[in-house]
């Protein structure tokens, strides 16, 4: 008997020794194997549809955007949109008929050609259901009008479509180039039916192969890519939910690169040869929400001003470790229209103070604060960015409680206005201004309970321009338009704008050529793995 | 017996429907809105509210759960409304890994455990006896998170001898049948798989298997003092057997019965009690995804999933009471 | 593993015969004081509550007050703990988090003891129909996996600290139920309640005169081993984010916060954990200390 326990002893132990020797040799074995290149790209969490015009979040669409392709895609550094499925295109001079020549020489993954017949299945197809979000969102669909903007879609040649808007839509163009509305193969949906989003079908660089739920998606190249066809045989989507266990991951080698770095383990991955940082340009902003819509002092300007004054951003900011930089509109500045001109409200307590008891506060006021648990890409540590501000906001007699709770209840809580302030924060879809300063801080999306506008600011003359702005189609003049709307909600201040964070990725040395969109989208086909 | 199993079952049924009523209640009371938490934050209103009439939310509550019991009568676990999978199908995923983790685990805690046991009741008031007592002790003390965040630090960051998440590492090739991967890669004869995956469960087995062993040694040593001061095994220890003999065949045998118990209830336990190792070690199991499911306001998930992880830990309750008279020739059922 | 009532029996140790609850008394403490285990359990505790008492003489720092230029400073003669990821002490921290968990313990053991005790002694002392539904409850209660119980009951009602001790609490309340069920169930039938009932005292009178205060014990053991138990419980609910609101220096919310920089600074993570530890150390001691010393037959 007891012989037979020292046995299983000693094989744990080999186990455990063997173990031990190998877990050099185990990282380099797939690069290895036949010559063929594998990318395994570590993430928080899985896609939740391989259908991209069912969902909204970047999980799924990072997947999908290498399955399939737009009718115009961004170019690589920024919104600027390039030929994809189709190779050139015009629109009426009253910006309501938008035509597009498409490419001839395209074929599906299932083998199907591609033609104007299929982008006018895929277009109707958006208008049967709710459940097509952002063609709901973006193009203005209702219950009672589900096509919203968009008129109707024909086919006016085998390669050519036609696009009939019922008012022009500057960011149109731009709008096409999102991932959601990639066209997916007509007879792979018919075929799939309600599975069809785990059988995605397109004609993108990559092939969808496996998806194990909350473990891998598997996608193999595109040999037929009618663009760049991949340097990469195989990539390899991984769920490693935590943060720190993915790094770990990375550092042990068993993946290639991944997202949602926790700042804190910049510096590590920034002293080790075999990795690097790769930071994605800024299209997004994070904020903080004051909400005018309860009465009490945050309806005040004066005090939302003095708010602004009492936070010491520099050192908000140090808390993003190194992946933001300080927000003073609600646009990046890496979108035209941005308006350099403002100056920020700069730190000054004693100002703060002065303004406060202008308003009648001078003793302070008792009020909430609300953030959420979850890191998002615009704000990796919201809950020690609200403590920050609590603190802060104690040196002119504001005490701050703090409310933190998981994402869903947060938006629910603040889309109900039920805070006086909250975080939250946008990533741009589009790259257009409209994107940021119309669903953000325009009174029509001020309603309680589904508001964008958490601030439920409603300003007509912030309103006026922008819905100008939305139809005006000549860019400069919608700059100018801008960059006036700007000026305006920095003086009335309904929020803290706090920073525009660049996303890291961590990577081993040997990825080359990734090049992050700052849609916080990129097609895999560019990129590169040395030996 | 088969009078006694039979009644026991039906005694399930009211606590199985009280428990669904419970799960569906809880999570219906959660503020939040899953139409928001599919559609994001991107959705318009009118969005959201087609979405709600089409996953039959502004219907009244008893008819919600009216439909949600009509499908489990039917054996429909109904489909989750985020990822639009069936539960079913789902939980053949998720509960291999917990099960497998909590067989994992309970090994360790049943052998250390009752080794530690019967050698502190053998030779009682000695330092093993104290020693081992007393780190028992620590062992129930232990918050499991934390151990387990310092396993990770010492084993993955420090010696990086031990991976840190997940059940495979990727690359690792393994052609899963019971979704079980020690038994799986046994089947398919997969020696590097085998490995790979014994590594992955060693650091959540121990943090889960820390507080059932320390239980089980507690038991295991009361009820060997307890058995050992009866007749027969004095008579025993007269006859001059050999005391391993004594200890093993006949002490420990019918010492067994109460650890069984203990064994049974902390499974259970385990089934649905591992949500923090499952989190911290990014184990893709059933805890997580209930909670993810709590997070995400998926209603079908969180009402069907703890409904079978409650049926799982009454039947395996009922089992070891079951297996209990039957090894106890003392009690008798009716 | 069911605790059994001690009235009228004999106590073997010590060879003394006694059958009145004094002297019984004097003797359980003895033993107590015998045990060096609960001796240190007892120490713990005594050391603990000095340190939330006298809280704000013992911190080197104020426990809110941030420094964000110096976080993530490792320990050393300024901060002997380190300070965490907004500059603050965490020796500090921990020493004013010793208030919060023993609030956390009492608060939740006391919902989980004042339900648990009125259920399990109404259940037992009626019998019959309303047996039957309480018991049938507290099976749902304990079919339901708990810390998904308490992970839900927080989410309904908000993550905070009170709603935290309060889902703790509930989950609970089965333990104490059941074992104050069956205490009260073998001392009903004990000769002195029998003679109450027979001379018409009321049954309010009876249950709460005479049958509870005769199933002391096991109550006192459990809750003093449930005040572990809560620590734990609750402190899981705050690592994921159910808990204490910031910047409360609760044990598992200051864990859960330093969980991302635990390559970079360990000792974020490493000393509450600690804390926690000990705490739910001293509570275990004791109470098996306490355990063993109220009911001898337990114990060899």
């Amino acid at each position: 008997m007891k012989k037979r326990y020292l046995f299983m002893l000693l094989i744990i132990v080999a186990m455990i020794l063997s173990a031990c020797g190998d877990s050099t040799s185990k990282s380099n074995n797939k690069d290895n194997g036949g010559g063929e290149k594998t990318l395994v790209f570590g993430r928080g969490a899985d896609s939740i549809q391989l259908d991209p015009s069912k969902v909204t979040d970047g999980e799924s669409i990072y997947v999908t955007n290498q399955i399939y392709d737009t009718l115009v895609r961004y170019v690589e550094e920024n919104t600027e949109v390039k030929p994809a499925l189709a190779t050139e295109w015009n629109v009426t001079d009253d910006g309501l008929v938008w035509t597009f020549q498409l490419r001839d020489d395209v074929k599906f993954h299932d083998g199907t050609d591609f033609t104007a017949e299929d982008v006018v299945y895929n277009f109707e197809r958006w208008t049967t259901s709710a459940e097509f979000t952002y063609y709901g969102y973006m193009f203005g669909a209702s219950e009672d009008d589900m096509g919203g903007i968009i008129e109707k879609v024909e086919a006016t040649g085998d390669y050519e479509v036609q696009i009939t808007l019922s008012e022009p839509n500057a960011p149109f163009l731009q709008t096409l180039a999102m991932p959601p509305f990639g066209i997916a193969s007509p007879d792979a949906i018919e075929e799939h039916g309600d599975n069809y989003f785990k059988n995605p079908v397109g004609t993108g660089p990559f092939v969808f192969k496996e998806w194990v739920p909350d473990d891998s998606i598997t996608l193999t190249k595109n040999e037929d890519y009618f663009g760049e066809v991949a340097k990469i045989d195989k990539v390899i989507f991984r769920v490693i939910p935590d943060n720190g266990a993915r790094f770990m991951e990375l550092q042990a080698g068993t993946i290639d690169i991944m997202e949602g770095l926790n700042p804190q383990d910049i510096a590590t991955a920034e002293g080790d040869d075999a990795l690097q940082i790769i930071r994605r340009p800024s299209m997004n902003v994070s904020y903080m929400a004051m909400n005018m819509d309860k009465g009490g002092p945050m309806s005040d300007k004066l005090v939302r001003q003095a708010i602004n004054m009492a936070i010491n951003k520099d050192e908000l900011i140090a808390l993003y470790e190194g992946v933001g930089k300080e927000a003073k509109n609600p646009i990046p500045p890496s979108l035209w229209g941005f308006n350099d001109d403002i100056e920020p409200y700069a730190y000054d307590v004693e100002k703060a103070k002065a303004l406060l008891a202008e308003a009648g506060y001078a003793d302070g006021f008792d009020i909430t604060l609300h953030t959420f648990s979850n890191p998002r890409p615009y704000m990796p540590q919201p809950k020690l960015a609200a403590q920050a501000i609590a603190e802060m906001l104690k040196e002119v007699n504001i005490n701050v409680e703090i409310t933190e709770s998981d994402w869903d209840t947060h938006l629910a809580t603040v889309e109900n206005g039920e805070h006086d302030m909250a975080f939250l924060g946008w990533t741009g879809d589009n790259g257009d201004p409209d994107n940021f300063l119309y669903v953000l801080l325009d009174k029509d999306n001020a309603t309680v309970g589904s508001a964008g506008n958490i601030a439920f600011y409603k300003s007509d003359e912030v309103h006026d321009i922008l819905k100008a702005a939305q139809v005006e189609m000549d860019q400069d003049k919608r700059t100018e338009l801008y960059l006036k709307v700007q000026e305006i909600i920095h003086e009335d201040a309904p929020w803290v704008p706090i920073a525009h964070t660049t996303p890291p990725l961590a990577a081993k040395s040997s990825v080359v050529d990734f090049v992050p969109h700052p849609t916080g989208s990129e097609p895999f086909n560019l990129l590169d793995i040395k030996k | 017996m088969l009078k006694y199993i039979t009644s026991r079952l039906l005694m399930l049924i009211p606590v199985l429907i009280g428990v669904s009523i419970l799960a569906f209640s809880l999570i219906h009371l959660v503020p939040g809105d899953p139409a928001r938490s599919i559609l994001g934050e991107k959705a318009t209103a009118a969005q959201l509210e087609a979405l709600r009439n089409e996953l039959g939310l502004n219907d009244p509550y008893v008819v919600q759960y009216g439909r949600f019991l009509g499908h489990i009568l039917q054996g429909d676990l109904g489909k989750s409304i985020q990822s639009k999978e069936s539960i079913g199908v789902e939980l053949i995923q998720k509960l291999p890994a917990t099960i497998e983790l909590a067989i994992f685990a309970m090994v360790i805690a049943i052998v250390i455990g009752v080794l530690a046991g019967v050698i502190a009741a053998v030779k009682q008031y000695s330092w093993f006896d104290n020693i081992s007592m007393t780190v028992s002790l620590f062992g129930v003390s232990l918050p499991i998170f934390w151990l387990g965040l310092m396993m990770i630090w010492i084993f993955s960051v420090t010696f990086n001898i031990l991976p840190p998440s997940g059940r495979l590492t990727t690359g690792v090739e393994l052609n899963t049948i019971t979704n079980f991967y020690l038994l799986d890669s046994i089947l398919t004869g997969n020696w590097v798989a085998l490995k790979d995956a014994f590594l992955h469960l060693l650091m959540p087995g121990i943090a889960l298997a820390t507080i059932p062993m320390a239980i089980i040694a507690r038991m295991t040593r009361s009820s060997m003092l307890e058995v050992m001061r009866q007749d027969y095994i004095r008579t025993a220890n007269a006859k001059g057997l050999r005391k391993t003999i004594i200890i093993f065949q006949h002490a420990l045998k019918n010492a067994s019965l109460p650890v069984l118990t203990v064994v049974g209830l902390q499974f259970g336990l385990l089934l649905g009690g591992a949500v923090l190792t499952e989190s911290i070690f990014s184990w893709p199991g059933v805890g997580r995804y209930v909670y993810l499911a709590v997070l995400g306001r998926d209603y079908p998930v969180v009402q069907s999933t703890i409904l079978v992880i409650a049926a799982i830990f009454v039947f395996v309750n009922l089992i070891t009471d079951i297996l209990y008279k039957y090894l106890d020739p003392r009690i008798k059922y009716e | 593993m069911s605790i059994e009532p001690i009235p009228n029996v004999e106590v073997e140790q010590g060879k003394v015969k006694s059958t009145k609850s004094r002297s019984l008394g004097m003797e359980a403490l003895f033993r107590l004081l015998r045990s060096k285990t609960s001796i240190v359990g007892l120490i713990i505790i005594l050391i603990l509550m000095i340190t939330a008492l006298f809280a704000p003489l013992i911190a080197t720092h104020d426990p809110t007050v941030q420094s964000i230029p110096n976080r993530y400073q490792a320990p050393s003669s300024e901060h002997i703990l380190g300070t965490d990821e907004l500059g603050r002490d965490i020796f500090s921290r921990i020493v004013f988090g010793t208030r919060i968990s023993i609030q956390i313990g009492l608060i939740a053991v006391g919902i989980s003891m004042v339900v648990g005790v009125f259920l399990g002694a109404v259940a037992g002392y009626f019998g019959k129909w309303v047996d039957q539904i309480v018991m049938r409850f507290i099976d749902i209660m304990m079919a339901f996996p708990s810390i998904l119980l308490a992970i839900a009951l927080v989410a309904v009602l908000g993550p905070n600290l009170r709603n935290a001790m309060i889902a703790v609490g509930i989950v609970g309340v089965p333990q104490f139920a059941r074992i104050v069920r069956s205490a009260v169930l073998s001392v009903k039938e004990t000769e002195f309640i029998e003679a109450a009932r027979a001379i018409g005292g009321k049954h309010g009178r009876i249950l709460f005169g005479h049958v509870l205060p005769n199933s002391m014990a096991p109550i006192i053991v459990q809750a003093t081993l449930g005040i572990g138990t809560a620590i734990l419980d609750a402190a899981g609910l705050s690592f994921l984010g159910l808990g204490a609101q910031p910047p409360t220096p609760e044990w598992g919310a200051m864990l859960s916060d330093g969980r991302a920089a635990i390559q970079h600074a360990p000792w974020v993570v490493a000393f509450p954990g600690l804390a926690i530890f000990l705490f739910v150390l001293g509570f275990n001691l004791f109470g098996d200390g306490l355990r063993d010393a109220l009911d001898p037959k337990l114990k060899e």
